[in-house]
């Protein structure tokens, strides 16, 4: 029962635990269908069509584009960041401490790793569905190019079981729900204006960029824009490589820090 | 009949604090065993090492012939367990926390479903079968605990504090359902502090105090040995243990 066999104590069963979690958003499909629908329209009401006005052209790897365009692969990238880190960050941390859902599993043949596997692969669920509910939206709008446009799908998993691992990270160190607002104002919003979401990051000091090449939604964000515009070159294999092996080291660290959590 | 569950030098460290501080029992097939002692004795500890929840600080305890340090799946395929912390799935209606507490096990959905709707009969569930669970009373909640408890099929049914709470009527409930249970052959451990439910329901009980076991044997050598045959099962807890507050 020792840390080393993190990866060997994973079972099948992790899927019971995904099982669970997709149940519970089953059981409150409303409030967890609409949001990925409807964030979208709100945003290119609000950014497209609002700001949008006012800005002209946005410059981008050499050609113009309509901000609405430029903006609505930032939208996915985003959308499933938000809500694959969500997912793990308050919903593991409610069931950890409040619901105390896994000292109900932990009995049954289900390891603590196929709990928390099984919460990663919920949260990166997800993180799919958000990502393929904003594709549609942004599809419906004319804003992605067909068929490189499909890779946001398969990207949506790899990234939400990444942003899924940070957030169960962040509520295996949080002792307090209150102190998740840490990772949100240090991490998550940081990373939601400065990936290269709203603006190119083409324009900013060496230093705002380098800063930015480190938090992992730029590379997410990267991919998704090449895809959306029809524009996949071999250069994104790095930004992938970065997202591949953050996931992996990251799922490996959360997984430890809340298995010791859970059974002290 | 053969020992099911061999407990050997049990210790649990939380920091400075020997919560369980080198236990020894063993229960045999078919036996109703009690675990008794005053708040914070280690009766909680030692059922979560059981049910692997919590590793063990040292010594070992096998069930079935299988280690919780080497096979903790395998123990805990043939566990039932009913805790003392209510954790049923709050998202969930009655029903539904049966189903899906079945999966955990590998049981088929067919199978599950019929095996829920014969232990909610069996505990009197029907009436709020599309509940929430927060829209259950206390012993509702227990009842509910201990069908869940049974839906794998246990050979080993380990209930902490299973009557805590309860009213008169629902506590007698729970006795029958144990009583049940033991003339079909399921091993039992019982961790109780009403003492009259010992006395009812267990074989054989140990005492333990601070971690340690303080007296074994069945209610009645208890009884002979510390009263000379006069009086109950309390005042042994009472002489044994003391009359001070504990946990303070
Ligand atoms: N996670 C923990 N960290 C530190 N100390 C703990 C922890 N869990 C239990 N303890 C301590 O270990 C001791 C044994 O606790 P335990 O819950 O096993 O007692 P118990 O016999 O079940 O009591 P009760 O009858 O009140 O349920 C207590 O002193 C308790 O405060
Ligand atoms: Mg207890």
């Amino acid at each position: 029962m020792n840390n080393t066999c993190i990866i060997k104590n994973i079972s099948y069963r992790a899927w019971y635990m995904w099982r669970r979690n997709i149940d519970v958003s089953l059981v409150t499909w409303k409030t967890n269908v609409l949001p990925p629908l409807l964030e979208p329209v709100l945003y290119i009401l609000a950014f497209g069509v609002g700001l949008g006005a006012y800005v002209q052209k946005i410059s981008f790897d050499g050609r113009a584009y309509d901000y609405l365009t430029f903006l609505a692969p930032g939208m996915i990238a985003v959308g499933i960041m938000f809500h694959s880190v969500f997912d793990t960050m308050y919903g593991a941390f409610i069931r950890l401490r409040y619901q105390k859902t896994f000292d109900a599993v932990i009995t049954t043949p289900l390891s603590a790793e196929d709990i928390l596997a099984g919460e990663i692969l919920s949260g990166a669920t997800r993180g799919l569905f958000a990502g393929a509910a904003i594709l549609l939206i942004v599809t419906l709008f004319g804003l992605a190019a067909y068929p490189s446009s499909l890779l946001v799908l398969p990207l949506a998993v790899l990234a939400g079981l990444m942003f899924a691992s940070f957030g169960l990270l962040f509520a295996a160190l949080a002792p307090y729900i209150d102190n998740l607002n840490l990772p949100i104002f240090l991490f998550i919003n940081p990373m939601f204006l400065f990936s290269g979401t709203f603006f190119p990051l083409d324009g900013m000091p060496a230093w705002v960029k380098l800063a930015a090449n480190l938090l992992p939604l730029t590379h997410l964000v990267n991919i998704v824009r090449a895809a959306t515009f029809d524009r996949l070159h071999a250069g994104l294999l790095w930004d992938l490589l970065y997202i591949v092996v953050l996931t992996g080291a990251v799922a490996y660290l959360s997984m430890t820090k809340m298995k010791a959590r859970l059974i002290k | 009949m053969p020992t099911v569950i061999k407990v050997t030098g049990l210790r649990k460290n939380y920091g400075e604090l020997r919560a369980v501080d080198g236990i020894d029992f063993e229960i045999s097939r078919g036996e109703c065993f009690g675990l008794l002692g005053p708040n914070g004795a280690g009766k909680t500890t030692t059922v979560k090492m059981l049910t692997c929840a919590l590793p063990l600080s040292g010594g070992d305890i096998t069930v079935g012939g299988m280690s919780v340090n080497k096979d903790p799946r395998g123990v805990k395929y043939i566990l039932g367990v009913c805790p003392q912390e209510v954790n049923l799935d709050p998202d969930f209606s009655v029903l539904k926390n049966l189903i899906v507490y079945s999966r955990y096990f590998d049981i088929p959905y067919a199978e599950a479903k019929n095996r829920a709707e014969e232990l909610i009969n069996r505990f009197h569930l029907h009436d709020k079968l599309e509940r929430p669970i927060e829209d259950l009373s206390g012993g509702l909640k227990k009842r509910l605990l201990m069908a869940r408890a049974l839906i794998n099929r246990p050979k080993v049914l380990v209930l902490d504090e299973p009557t805590t709470g309860l009213d008169p009527q629902s506590r007698r409930q729970i006795w029958e359902e144990v009583r049940g249970m033991k003339s079909n052959g399921l091993t039992t451990l019982l961790t109780t502090h009403y003492i009259e439910e010992a006395e009812l329901l267990c074989d054989r009980l140990v005492i333990i105090d601070a971690g340690k076991i303080v007296e074994q044997g069945t209610p009645k050598e208890l009884i002979q040995k510390h009263l000379d045959g006069k009086g109950n099962l309390e005042d042994v807890f009472l002489k044994l243990t003391g009359k001070h507050l504990r946990d303070e």
